[in-house]
Formats: C-alpha cells, sequence, structure tokens
C-alpha cells in the first residue's frame, strides 16, 4: 500500500495545471481518507454505510462540490498509510481524525483545513490495577498505536514526569486492543476520544475501565489537503466552516427549507438567496443550502455519531455557548 | 556482425539509463511541487518515540531517528541469528526423524513437517502471540515452573548473575527478560523454518546412493558411524545451498514481527517514515539493509559451500 503509493509519486506526471476540485468535478465523487474504523469517527455501519464525524465532513465536501452528499468513496487508510496516501494523490480529503502540528502542516506537504474536533490525549486502564493518576503509571507496559502524535506525546509525557514505560506498539487497531484486553498491557493511550469510542464499542465489559483524568496533551483533529491547491484548500475549509457556521445561525437540516424564505441578511446570503459565495469558490452558490439540508450542521453530527457513545461537547461546542467552535463569517 | 551487437548493447544501456533519470527526476519533481521534504537529514534528528525493547545499544527518546533505527537493525539481527541456530538444529533433528526406523517417531515428523510448511507464516504468528502474550497470567498472578523464573504476559523472567526478576510495581524488574513478541516471532520462525530445513536434510540424506550406506556397514561402520563418516559428508554438498535460502527467507520474514509488535528494522523504519514524512528515504534504508543482510549471508554460505565441496 505504502509501496503503491511511492510508485505513484514516482510514475505520476507533475500535475500543475489541473486543480483537485476541476479533477473531483470532472470524476463525479470526492475520493475521502477516513479512518479504518473508529465509531462515532468513521465506521461502516451494519448495512456497510460509513457513518461519523469525519465521514461527514467528507459527505459536506461532496455536497458543496455536486449538490449531492453520496458523491463520496471512501478509503479506509491506517495511521501509517494515511499521508503518503494524500501525499501520492489517492485520495482527495485525508479526514481521519488526523491531529494538526506544525512538521505535518510544513514538511509532510499538507494544509489542514480546519478543526473539526478538540481533542487531547489520555489514558485508559482496567478498574482493577485501581490507578487514579497518570503520575502513578512508573514501570507501566502501554499500547500504542504507531506513527501517531500519541507515541511522541507519550514519550514526553513519560520524560517530563521523569517515569520509565514499556511500549507495545501495534499497527492494527484491532491487534493492539486485543493486546491491551487480554491484559499484555497495563495501559491503552491515544486520543480521549478514541478512548471513549473504544471502550464504548468494542471492551468486553466497558465499565471496567476507566479513563484517567490527566489529558496531557492538544489534539485538534481536522481534515487535511495536499499543499499548492488553494482552489481545493478553500473549498474543504469552506466546507467545515459552513456546518459550525449553520449551527450558530440556528439552522439545521429540517430548518433550513424555510430559511431559502428569511429576511435575515446572514441566513439569505448563507443559503445562497443573495451575494455570489458559492461562485467565489468555484461552486455552485446553494452550496451551503445542500451541505445543511443533506448532512446537517455541525450539531447534529455531533448529536448523531458522538452522543450515543457517551461524549460530551465540551470545548467542542459554539464559541457563543462555551465551547472554541468558532467559523468566520461567510459573506 | 560484431558492430551490431555494440550498437544494441549500448542502445539498451542508453535505454536503462534514461528510464532510471526519468523515474528520479520525475520523483524530485513531484516531492518538490508537493513540498515534501528530501534528503537524509532527519536521521540526525530527535526520534521522540520509546522502543519496547533493545538490544546491544541503549536508547531512549531523546535520542535521534539513525540511533532508533540501529536499535531496530540490532533487534533484527538478534532474532534472526538466534532464529537460524535454533531453526537448524530443530530441522535436522526433524530431518532425521523423517529417516528414523521408528514408526511413530518418522510419522510425527512427517505430520509436523506437513502441516507447519502449509499454514502461512503471519497465521502462526498470531498463533504465537496470542497463546503467549494474551493467554498467559498477567504479572501479579505470574506462573514461577522453576525458583526465580517466572512466566506471565509481560514474558519470561530469569535470574541472571547480578539479580534475580523481582515483581515491583506492574512489572518484573531485575534479571533477563524475553518479551511475548520476541518469544512469539521466534517460536513462529523457528518452528516454520525448521519444517523446510527438515525436507532439506531429508533429501540430502536420500540423494546419498544406497551402495555408500551398504558399504559402510559392510566395512563394520555402526550405523551413527557410517553416518558421521559417509552419509553426512556427502550430503552436506546437496544440504547447503537450498539451506541458504532457508536462512535468507527467516531473516526476511522477520520483518511480519511488525504485525506482532516487536519493534525490528521495519517496525522503527515504518514509524520513522510516518513521523518524518520521508517515505522513500525510509523504503530505500529498509531495502539496502536487507540486501547486504542477505548478500552477507549469501557469501558466507557460498564460502562454507566451497569448503564442503573441497572436502
Amino acid at each position: 500500500m505504502r509501496i503503491l503509493a511511492m510508485l505513484l509519486l514516482c510514475v505520476a506526471g507533475v500535475a500543475q495545471g489541473q486543480s483537485t476540485l476541476d479533477a473531483v468535478k470532472s470524476k463525479g465523487f470526492v475520493q475521502c481518507g477516513v479512518n479504518t474504523g473508529l465509531a462515532g469517527f468513521s465506521q461502516p455501519d451494519s448495512k456497510g454505510v460509513w457513518k461519523g464525524l469525519d465521514v461527514d465532513l467528507c459527505r459536506a465536501v461532496a455536497a458543496a462540490v455536486f449538490g449531492d452528499a453520496a458523491k463520496v468513496r471512501y478509503t479506509p487508510l491506517t495511521a501509517q498509510q494515511r499521508f503518503t496516501a494524500l501525499q501520492s494523490g489517492e485520495v482527495d480529503i485525508l479526514s481521519r481524525n488526523t491531529t494538526w502540528t506544525v512538521t505535518r502542516d510544513t514538511s509532510l506537504g499538507l494544509n489542514f483545513a480546519g478543526v473539526n474536533f478538540y481533542d487531547g490525549q489520555g489514558f485508559m486502564v482496567p478498574k482493577k490495577l485501581n490507578v487514579k493518576s497518570a503520575k502513578q503509571l512508573n514501570g507501566a507496559t502501554v499500547c500504542v498505536q504507531p506513527g501517531t502524535t500519541t507515541e511522541l506525546n507519550l514519550a514526553d509525557y513519560f520524560r517530563a514526569n521523569r517515569m520509565s514505560f514499556k511500549p507495545v506498539v501495534i499497527e492494527k487497531l484491532e491487534e493492539v486492543l486485543n493486546a491491551y484486553f487480554s491484559g499484555r498491557c497495563d495501559v491503552f493511550t491515544t486520543d480521549v476520544s478514541g478512548l471513549v469510542s473504544v471502550r464504548g464499542s468494542r471492551a468486553p465489559k466497558p465499565d471496567e475501565h476507566v479513563i484517567l483524568p490527566e489529558v496531557i496533551s492538544k489534539e485538534p483533529l481536522g481534515p487535511a489537503v495536499r499543499h499548492g491547491d488553494d482552489r481545493w484548500f478553500d473549498v474543504v475549509k469552506w466546507s467545515l466552516f459552513a456546518t459550525i457556521e449553520a449551527e450558530e445561525l440556528g439552522l439545521s437540516s429540517k430548518t433550513v427549507d424555510q430559511a431559502l424564505g428569511s429576511k435575515d441578511p446572514a441566513v439569505q446570503r448563507f443559503v445562497g438567496a443573495t451575494g455570489d459565495v458559492g461562485k467565489m469558490l468555484g461552486l455552485d452558490n446553494r452550496w451551503a443550502y445542500h451541505i445543511v439540508k443533506q448532512v446537517g450542521n455541525y450539531g447534529e453530527s455531533f448529536e448523531a455519531n458522538l452522543k450515543p457513545l457517551g461524549f460530551e461537547r465540551g470545548i467542542n461546542a459554539l464559541w457563543s455557548k462555551g465551547g472554541i467552535l468558532y467559523a468566520p463569517p461567510i459573506r | 556482425m560484431r558492430f551490431r551487437e555494440v550498437v544494441y548493447q549500448t542502445a539498451l544501456a542508453i535505454a536503462v539509463a534514461l528510464v532510471a533519470w526519468y523515474f528520479v527526476s520525475n520523483t524530485a519533481a513531484n516531492l518538490e511541487a508537493r513540498k515534501i521534504a528530501s534528503g537524509f537529514a532527519f536521521l540526525a534528528r530527535e526520534a521522540g518515540f520509546e522502543i519496547g525493547e533493545t538490544t546491544l545499544f541503549a536508547y531512549g527518546a531523546a535520542d535521534s531517528y539513525g540511533r532508533a533505527l540501529g536499535v531496530g537493525l540490532a533487534n533484527t539481527f538478534r532474532v534472526a541469528a538466534i532464529g537460524v541456530v535454533l531453526a537448524t538444529v530443530l530441522g535436522v533433528a526433524i530431518g532425521l526423524a523423517r529417516l528414523s526406523g521408528n514408526f511413530l517417531l518418522r510419522g510425527l515428523a512427517a505430520c509436523y513437517v506437513e502441516f507447519v510448511r502449509n499454514v502461512p507464516l503471519l497465521v502462526q504468528l498470531f498463533f504465537w502471540y496470542v497463546l503467549i502474550a494474551e493467554n498467559l497470567p498477567g504479572p501479579r498472578e505470574a506462573l514461577q515452573p522453576l525458583p526465580g523464573v517466572f512466566l506471565c504476559n509481560r514474558g519470561i523472567f530469569f535470574p541472571d548473575f547480578s539479580s534475580s526478576p523481582v515483581l515491583q510495581g506492574f512489572n518484573f524488574v531485575g534479571g533477563v527478560a524475553l518479551t511475548p513478541e520476541f518469544a512469539a516471532l521466534l517460536a513462529g520462525l523457528v518452528s516454520y523454518t525448521a519444517a523446510f530445513i527438515a525436507e532439506i536434510v531429508r533429501a540430502g540424506i536420500l540423494a546419498v546412493s544406497r551402495g555408500q550406506v551398504d558399504a559402510a556397514h559392510a566395512m563394520g561402520l555402526t550405523r551413527r558411524a557410517a553416518l558421521r563418516h559417509v552419509v553426512l559428508p556427502q550430503a552436506l554438498r546437496l544440504i547447503v545451498p537450498p539451506m541458504t535460502s532457508q536462512y535468507l527467507n527467516l531473516t526476511k520474514n522477520s520483518s511480519l514481527a511488525v504485525a506482532i509488535g516487536y519493534p525490528d528494522l521495519v517496525s522503527i523504519a515504518n514509524t520513522t517514515m510516518n513521523q518524518t514524512g520521508q517515505a522513500i528515504e525510509g523504503i530505500a534504508i529498509i531495502m539496502a539493509v536487507y540486501l547486504t543482510i542477505s548478500l552477507s549471508i549469501s557469501g558466507l554460505m557460498n564460502w562454507y559451500n566451497a569448503r564442503v565441496m573441497r572436502a
């Protein structure tokens, strides 16, 4: 897979003339790189339909570009495969709970279009170990996936607190979870969202595992695109902002049709009744209307995908409601 | 005639060089266009991740990527070196058992060979890993088969000259430890490769003509002495060359370690590639290292083969 992507890098012509937006329009779908299966973010349901917060971002982009949220094809990627897949052009968007860092933004050749989930890294331990704080983990064996910021934060945290640990590094989520749940490791660490999701969906007995109170890092998760294609970058960025702006304007998939006749100028601009924001993006003027109509606003997406697993809005609430989600004005 | 040959050869060489140049320059242009960093400068940067077990080197998260890759290489060497020795011993024993006069021994050896070499290695590795890491009790309920030796899902702990393993906090401290990942990988590689080696040994011995054995017996040599002085020296000439491929296979198969979390070269290189984004350099390092190891093993075995042929 990685080698295949590398070969693509070797063989592919230098495609500078055509932007990703044109390429996507001409092939008729958005190719979206998602997680191989993380409940609430991207996971196929029992009918094989992909569901989740990260999946909804892909659908929002498809709705903006085509007016049809279903025009997405998904490429499930492991943590290790994801960047090469995006760099080599195998996917158009990487929407796979990926942390925005300066290294990734620069030397990996990515552009992060924003943040769709503010997260932080935490630790999960079996209740029977009777551990109350991450400070008590000296000497513990820790299960972790490779190629993640998690692996680096873990080493940083133990170094900063002068503690030692033994990592068990396994790439496949299933395998690393088996190792943790069977007791090979004392601790499993990943983003808190991942811990909540895994405990709710994969643990044989969810109430036998506790998530420790310490959150040891900032993990802003968001969609990424390739460097050097600003038009496509804009489309993805504003598709994300549109879902947040819609929640702020009080527009949801159920109310957006009535909003078409609204007198509020901000709403009129948003649904494309006035102005030409869509044209500036190279899209249909009703791009944002399609997003909200077919995918819903950010809050709806959160309610549908993350609430059932036990997530709280927390800092992922709108800025006006005590959180830090904030979309620049659409005008 | 001669002229035409030279022209063809030159044309081919130029074509190959052009294709190579096309790939290299195109890759460089693509990397540049996508603003992806290239070059080997990253090897000196701080790695920032921990490695579960180390051989020879001391390593910490503050060390460089280069050193991390060195640790991975040493881990690959460790499992390959021990694996080659154990697989040879086990393989020869099973190969001889297949030729034994004892029906039960012969049957068991045949079953072993047919079963083990027809199940994919990756599946066997998962089997061993689940058996060792996921079925043994935790460190607080560790089994103690011998005084001072502990067996649990953190690994096998032996006393060494300076200290004995003691349970302290989450894990045993002191003594020598074999991790479940190492144990599972070694068990998988040894049992799998031994099945092939057994067949090579059997074939080598059967290829020595019956007359040689009869002649040895007629001279009054015992069965054991005939095997040692007459059959084996001749069989070795046939055994050594295919044995080389098995050693190469074992070494290369050790890269499956990545599936069960043993920090071998490939596993460390994968992590490095992800942290730095420099996949082409990473893959180049892996290829160069395996090529070097494989050519070294080949060279060594060719030398040994030449010696056996002379004898």
